[in-house]
Parts: C-alpha cells; sequence; structure tokens
C-alpha cells in the first residue's frame, strides 16, 4: 500500500474549514470531464495525488484505489491477471480518474450486458460535507448493511461528497473478443441484435452508424466461431470499440451540438432528421442536434444530456426533474453537505 | 377498542371494503411475525389495500393518528423487517399481486409489488425470458419484498443482486408523495434513488410499482459436483476457479453435515464421506459451456478434488442441486430449531472463517451446519438449538452475533442478502461508526421527516449501540467514546 500519496486527512481539513465558512468548493481530479455538467464556481480541491491502488486480490474480482488513481494504472494491474473494468468507463483524456469516472457515472460499450458504473461499485470512502470521512459498502459481492449510499455516490458529481477511495467490482477479460459488420438499416440493426441475444450469441456491445451495424462478440474460441457461422457478416480488425468508448470516434469530433439520449431500447428510431448513432443494443442514441432533445426522449421514456464541450453556463444540461423527484433530491444533498459547498450546481440550479 | 382507534377503523372502512381492515386479535395473528418467527408482535391494525388510492389515504390517516406503518410483502423475511410494532398498522400489499404486462421487446416486465418472484419467470418463459434473482423463498417471496430487502440467491455471481436487475419503481413517501425512480431506459437523470431505495427495509417509502429486467434464458446449463476431503480445499477451490477467468452461474459449498442431511432428506447421491462438496454451475451458449466446463474440472483436478461428477443430463442436473435445494428443510430435520445466519466474506477468507465458527461452535456447544453461496463469499450458517431449553435461543444468538463480528473483521458484512431488520441492529454497530449512522438517520429524515416507516428497523440509535457497546468492548476499545454512559 502506498501510504505517501494518502490526503485524506488535509482534504478532510479543507473541507471542515469550506463548511464552517459555507464556502463553495469545485472538486476535480484529472479534470477531463469538466465539459459534463453546469459550469461550478468554488476553491479547487484537487483529488489528483490522493492516488494509488490500495488492494487487488485478482481471485476477489475487486479493486480498492484512491479516487485520484488513473484509470489507465487501474486497467494496466488487472491485465496482468486477464482483468477489466467492465463498465468500460470513458477516458477523454489519458488523466481519468477512478473518482471522476464513479462521480459521473458513465459507462461505455459494454454497458448494456455488463452493467453501468454503478452496478461495479461496492463500497466507497466519502467526505460528506462535513468533514468528516464515511465509509459505506465494502469490499464484497454482498452487502446489504445499511442504505446502499455507495452506489448514491455513482453520478451524483460530486455533489454528495467528496469520493477518498472507491471498491470495485471486477471481471475477468473475455478469451476472445471479434466485431462483426452488417449493412444494414436502423431497425434491421435493432431488431437482429435483439434476436441475436435471445438466441444466446454473446454480443458484448452493438453500434448503428451510417447503415452499418457492428456487434463486438466477447466469448471461448469454440462459442465465437459458432456464432461466426452463423451470423456471418464481415469480420474487421479495427478497433472501433476504443473509439467508441473513449468517445474519439469521428461522430463525436464532427458534431460539436451533440445530445446523449437514453431511451428504452426498443424505441423506434425518432429525430430522423438529425446525425445520430446507436449504441447499447438500441438504448443509447447520440444525436447531433441544434434543438434541445428533451421533450423528445421524456416522449420516450427517457432522457437527454446536452453533451457540448462548451455550453453555457444558463443551459441546461441535465433533463430536468418532475417537481417532488427534485425537492426530495435536494432535500438528500442537504443531508450530506447541509451548506451546500459541493460542485454548487453542477448538476441542476440547487443540487 | 379504544375511542380513538375505532374512530380511525370507521375512517379506514370509509375507504375501503371491510375485509381489508383487520383488528380482532384473531385476524391480526397471523401477522404477528415474518419468516424470523423467534420475534412477535401485535400490531394495531393490519390494511390490506386494493388500490394504490387507498394505501395514500391509509398514509395520510396514519401520520393524522401518529402511528407507525410497517409494509409487508409475502412475510418470509429472515431479519424481522416485516415485524410489526405493537403500535403500529401493518400494511399488507398482499392484493397487488398482478403482473401489468411482459414487454419482450424492451426485455421488462412491470409487475405489482406483491407479485410471487418465482411467478415472474413462469410468466416471462414464452418469450424465452426470466427473471435472474432467485432467493431460496422464490416460490412464496414478493418482488416488493426483494427490493425492500435486495434479495439475491444463488446466482447472483454471475447475474447480481436486486439491486442489478430492476428498471424502475413507483412509490408513495409518508407524505403522499408519488415518486418515479428510475426509467425503462438504462439510466436516468439525478441522484440513483433507485439503488438507494433497493434494500431500505421499508424505511423510505411504500412501493407501488416494479419494472425489472428480463434475461434470455441460457441456452445450455451444466452443472459440476467436486468432493473434496479437507473444507479449506474446497474454500481454496472457489478462488481458484474465480481466479482462472471463470463466472459460473451458481457457486455453492455445503460442509460434511449439510451432505449428510441433504442426501437424507432428498437421495441426491451426495459422496457421504466428503469433508465438503462445491457444486458449481456454467450456463451460455453450448459451445460456450462445452469450454468453460473443460476449464473448470481442470481447475477442480488441480485443485485437490478428490471426486468430479458433471450432471450428464436436465434430470441429473436437477438432482445434483436437489440436495441443495433442500438443504435448509434438511437442517431442521437434525434438531428442533436453526438459527440461519447471513455474512459476507471476501472469498481467500472463506477456509479460515469455518475454521473460527467450527471453534466457536465447540465452545458454545451448538452444532453449526455450512451451506452456502461460497462463489459471492456469503456464507449462511445454520446454527442448531431448542427453543424449548432455557437460554439456548439466548446462546445462538450470541454465537450469531459473534459469528457476524468475524465477518466484519475479515472485511466482510453482516448481511448479505437478508438485511439488517431487527436482527442484526447490533452488529450495525460493529460494521458503522456514529458519523455514519447519522448520515443514515439524515438519509431517513429527508424522506420521512416524521419517522413513521417502520421505525426501529434497519439503523440502529446512537444511543443502542451505546448500550451494546458497553457489553462488548471491541479490540480493547469502547465503541462510540463520544457519547454519554448511564
Amino acid at each position: 500500500m502506498n501510504r505517501d500519496n494518502d490526503h485524506s486527512a488535509a482534504l478532510c481539513q479543507q473541507v471542515k474549514a469550506a463548511h464552517d465558512a459555507a464556502s463553495p468548493l469545485k472538486i476535480s481530479a484529472g479534470n477531463s470531464k469538466d465539459f459534463y455538467g453546469r459550469k461550478v464556481e468554488g476553491t479547487p480541491l484537487s483529488l489528483r495525488e490522493h492516488s494509488g491502488i490500495l488492494d487487488y486480490h485478482a481471485s476477489e474480482l475487486v479493486i480498492t484505489a484512491r479516487s485520484g488513481t488513473r484509470i489507465s494504472e487501474l486497467e494496466t494491474a488487472l491485465a496482468e491477471n486477464q482483468q477489466m473494468l467492465a463498465f468500460e468507463p470513458p477516458c477523454h483524456t489519458p488523466d481519468s480518474t477512478l473518482g471522476g469516472s464513479v462521480a459521473c457515472g458513465l459507462s461505455g460499450p459494454r454497458r448494456a450486458t455488463a452493467g453501468a458504473a454503478r452496478d461495479f461499485v461496492l463500497g466507497v470512502h466519502v467526505i460528506n460535507g462535513r468533514g468528516e470521512a464515511l465509509k459505506f459498502g465494502g469490499q464484497v459481492m454482498k452487502n446489504v448493511a445499511g442504505y446502499d449510499v455507495s452506489r448514491l455516490m455513482v453520478g451524483a458529481q460530486g455533489t454528495l461528497g467528496v469520493l477518498l477511495d472507491i471498491s470495485v467490482k471486477v471481471l475477468p477479460k473475455p478469451e476472445r473478443e471479434i466485431t462483426l459488420c452488417f449493412e444494414h438499416d436502423f431497425e434491421q440493426a435493432r431488431q437482429h441484435v435483439h434476436q441475436w441475444i435471445l438466441q444466446g450469441h454473446p454480443i458484448s456491445a452493438s453500434c448503428h452508424d451510417n447503415g452499418q451495424l457492428l456487434i463486438r462478440l466477447s466469448s471461448t474460441e469454440n462459442s465465437l466461431l459458432n456464432a461466426r457461422q452463423k451470423l456471418g457478416g464481415e469480420q474487421l480488425d479495427l478497433d472501433i470499440w476504443h473509439q467508441l468508448r473513449h468517445q474519439t470516434h469521428p461522430f463525436f469530433s464532427a458534431h460539436p451540438k451533440l445530445w446523449r439520449v437514453s431511451v428504452p431500447p426498443a424505441t423506434p428510431l425518432f429525430a430522423e432528421n438529425c446525425p445520430q448513432l446507436m449504441e447499447w443494443n438500441g438504448a443509447l442514441r447520440w444525436i447531433a442536434s441544434e434543438e434541445d432533445m428533451f421533450a423528445e426522449a421524456r416522449k420516450h421514456g427517457g432522457h437527454a444530456t446536452r453533451y457540448t464541450l462548451n455550453s453555457e453556463p444558463a443551459d441546461q444540461v441535465f433533463q430536468p426533474l418532475a417537481t417532488p423527484l427534485l425537492a426530495i433530491q435536494k432535500k438528500l444533498k442537504a443531508s450530506f453537505d447541509p451548506h451546500h459547498i459541493f460542485n454548487r450546481g453542477r448538476l441542476y440550479p440547487d443540487l | 377498542m379504544k375511542p380513538p382507534l375505532q374512530n380511525l377503523v370507521a375512517r379506514l372502512r370509509a375507504l375501503m371494503p371491510d375485509a381489508c381492515v383487520l383488528y380482532e386479535a384473531e385476524d391480526l395473528a397471523p401477522y404477528e411475525c415474518d419468516a424470523l418467527s423467534a420475534y412477535r408482535a401485535r400490531p394495531l391494525l393490519v390494511i390490506i389495500p386494493e388500490t394504490v388510492a387507498q394505501i395514500e389515504a391509509t398514509l395520510r390517516l396514519c401520520i393524522e393518528f401518529h402511528l407507525p406503518v410497517v409494509a409487508r410483502g409475502a412475510g418470509t423475511g429472515l431479519s424481522g423487517g416485516a415485524l410489526p410494532l405493537k403500535n403500529s398498522v401493518l400494511l399488507s400489499l398482499a392484493k397487488f399481486n398482478r403482473i401489468i404486462n411482459i414487454n419482450p421487446e424492451n426485455q421488462t416486465a412491470r409487475l405489482q409489488p406483491g407479485v410471487r418472484n418465482l411467478s415472474i419467470s413462469e410468466t416471462a418463459a414464452p418469450f424465452g425470458l426470466y427473471y435472474a434473482p432467485d432467493p431460496s423463498s422464490q416460490i412464496a417471496c414478493s418482488i416488493g419484498g426483494n427490493v425492500a430487502e435486495n434479495s439475491g440467491g444463488v446466482h447472483c455471481l454471475k447475474y447480481g443482486l436486486t439491486v442489478h436487475n430492476i428498471m424502475q419503481l413507483n412509490i408513495i413517501t409518508m407524505d403522499g408523495e408519488h415518486l418515479t425512480l428510475g426509467s425503462e431506459a438504462l439510466d436516468s437523470p439525478g441522484y440513483d434513488l433507485l439503488a438507494l431505495f433497493t434494500g431500505s427495509e421499508g424505511l423510505l417509502g411504500i412501493i407501488t410499482e416494479i419494472t425489472v429486467k428480463l434475461l434470455p434464458k441460457p441456452v445450455a446449463t451444466t452443472v459440476i459436483l467436486a468432493a473434496f476431503d479437507r473444507v479449506a480445499t474446497a474454500g481454496q477451490a472457489v478462488s481458484d476457479i474465480i481466479a482462472q477467468g471463470i463466472i459460473p452461474a451458481g457457486l455453492e459449498l455445503m460442509d460434511h453435515a449439510a451432505i449428510g442431511a441433504a442426501d437424507d432428506f432428498v437421495q441426491a447421491g451426495y459422496p457421504r464421506d466428503a469433508a465438503a462438496i462445491l457444486l458449481c454451475e456454467l450456463d451460455g451458449n453450448p459451445a460456450e459451456v462445452a469450454d468453460q466446463l473443460k476449464q473448470a474440472r481442470a481447475t477442480l483436478e488441480s485443485s485437490g478434488a478428490t471426486e468430479i461428477r458433471v450432471a450428464e443430463d436436465e434430470a441429473e442436473r436437477l438432482i445434483f442441486w436437489a440436495g441443495r435445494k433442500a438443504a435448509f428443510p434438511a437442517v431442521g430435520r437434525l434438531s428442533p430449531d436453526y438459527y440461519c445466519m447471513d455474512g459476507t466474506i471476501p472469498r481467500y477468507r472463506i477456509a479460515d472463517v469455518l475454521t473460527r465458527i467450527k471453534q466457536l461452535s465447540t465452545q458454545y456447544q451448538l452444532p453449526v451446519v455450512n451451506v452456502f453461496h461460497a462463489g459471492d463469499g456469503n456464507l449462511h450458517p445454520l446454527i442448531l438449538y431448542d427453543a424449548n431449553i432455557e437460554g439456548e435461543l439466548e446462546r445462538t444468538e450470541e454465537l450469531g452475533g459473534k459469528i457476524l463480528e468475524i465477518c466484519v473483521e475479515v472485511g466482510g458484512s453482516i448481511t448479505g442478502e437478508h438485511g439488517v431488520g431487527i436482527e442484526k441492529l447490533n452488529q450495525m454497530c460493529v460494521q458503522f461508526n456514529s458519523a455514519e449512522l447519522i448520515q443514515f438517520h439524515a438519509i431517513k429524515v429527508a424522506f420521512d421527516p416524521a419517522g413513521l416507516l417502520n421505525p426501529g428497523k434497519a439503523i440502529p440509535t446512537l444511543h443502542r449501540c451505546a448500550e451494546f457497546g458497553a457489553m462488548h468492548v471491541h479490540h480493547g476499545q469502547l465503541a462510540h467514546p463520544e457519547l454519554e454512559r448511564f
């Protein structure tokens, strides 16, 4: 265990001082997801130096690390044991950290089959708004003691507390992965993927873009041979999934006004006139649109996020919440952060 | 009946059919406990509403009369989560038993909270789908109770707990607010209240509807039965399989006493001289299962299994499982009573913890049988006792408490899937410090400021922990030194 990089005591003191002065803090680590969310003002509280892997037993399928640990460092350690972060957190720069990834709660191409960031978080150490370091959850797969505060932290973007260290479940890397490509329109693509999954084909990611369906299959050697035979299509060597995961795929740079729209997977094509890319077997639609997508997303039972590098401070970034839901979230926020010091307004004006 | 109660009954009866409002002693008796039957209390009233509007109206009246409300599903919980309080209204959701729809395209099912767990998979089967979490009480337990407890089961290792398999909840808070948590999409804006609510043991709100995720039924499934001459070797084999990169659908361990009891009960043909057996289930497509079977078999051999059998067909697979599934009732035949514990530990500590449980068993002179979800490190030690012998239940509870403290000490948890309820309040004081408990109470207040939903369950008061800490000095240090002692 690396003790040199343990800054938890100093971080607690900083938070305590901010609490006493009711002065806002802006939490960051790798600064790679600053664009995601509303603009925040406050004294910087950096987790960047609070880093290092604390515990990792491959047979336990759990890794515990300080939140400033880079995702790349974790993945290097995991790869030595043929393991991986199955939620494939997007790293917009090499500086992306575990803390930032968990706080933002974003997941990559494997999400539809393997689960989301929140599904893999087992425990956290977190500083609440009073400067107290609290521990919730743990390093075991099953743990129902107390409310599930660990998962509540995922996607809260630091507004409920400062993540100190995090235990995440990891999975073995698949023995092999291949990518198949098909010429399909959107509706064909969505239906095919659905059918193939029902038939037991080991689809671990899918993407539809520009009239092409791409699927990734992850399994054992014989299982992939079998799928390859039954499904047809053209096998590609290109690592499209890396580009999609880290959002370096040309689609992302080509469309600065981008919306991330999350809908039930069987939702038919909508916003037909907008360029769009589908992932997660239909459940995630990246839509390039000048207009906001909130109403459209709600109509289909989902939600939209403004996924733009240069949003204006006044912009609504996340889907508006129903009034009673927002009210309970404000009360919850106050229970963790009574003086409203953490990342003020990052999610919504009052959260 | 006292006049205020009479008034309440009259007003409730104006809202719903007479049969939905129970207040006579003999009608209340069946609701005195859940499956933790050592604890009993008679509620003031039992309300069995038929509509969401009736639930809402009942909550409103309970606020007016300042009466606590305890929600109850099927009453199969093992930690006393649905145990009534003496002065409470017990709200039974038994009549909310409708499967509202199955959506094969989105692979979801919309359910009322009283729907039985197993009936979800039965109804989804014609679409080639099923609901993965399968607690051992699945023929009886309700999905609402599963959400309240974040229930697990045999297949959690690969398919997760309830929290990983639900999409959306409709709830009513004690204040009568209707909230929708989550959605049929794969994520939702704002805080993840769906996760917070799952496993909240009826303290935050009443669930009126649940949308669950359905999975495609695996095309192929097989089971390996491996015997070991030492429990420790079996424990090590569990870690070896997982370190090899295999995630079995289920990985269960039974010790010598459990093997004998189960085999007597259902004639599963288990190797009765073994110190322990592992049941390792693999599922997926046929090619994948065949490849993994080869690998798992080789791993078990090199881990020191003395015998390995692979189920030849579905009939034999079911026989292998029959003993495991009947293990609890089978152990029930060994002793007048047994007490089922539920702690989790890191897998690599299994052998060590089982040894320490054995020492405690000798010390307390109470036999302990082990049959559990080894893949998850989720222990279920069954302590055998006789409730008719003066003091034996108390000794059993003390032994159980010690086992849970070992779980915390080695980095695990006091409950993997049964919940805290009333049963493990003291051990919560071992697992959490006072600042953490204060945070839990603050979360409760955000949802239920009057503190009327299932009060006194799941999260102990600091006062209780101080009293408990005074009795149990941990590592030579008093717990909660900041609290005043009386």
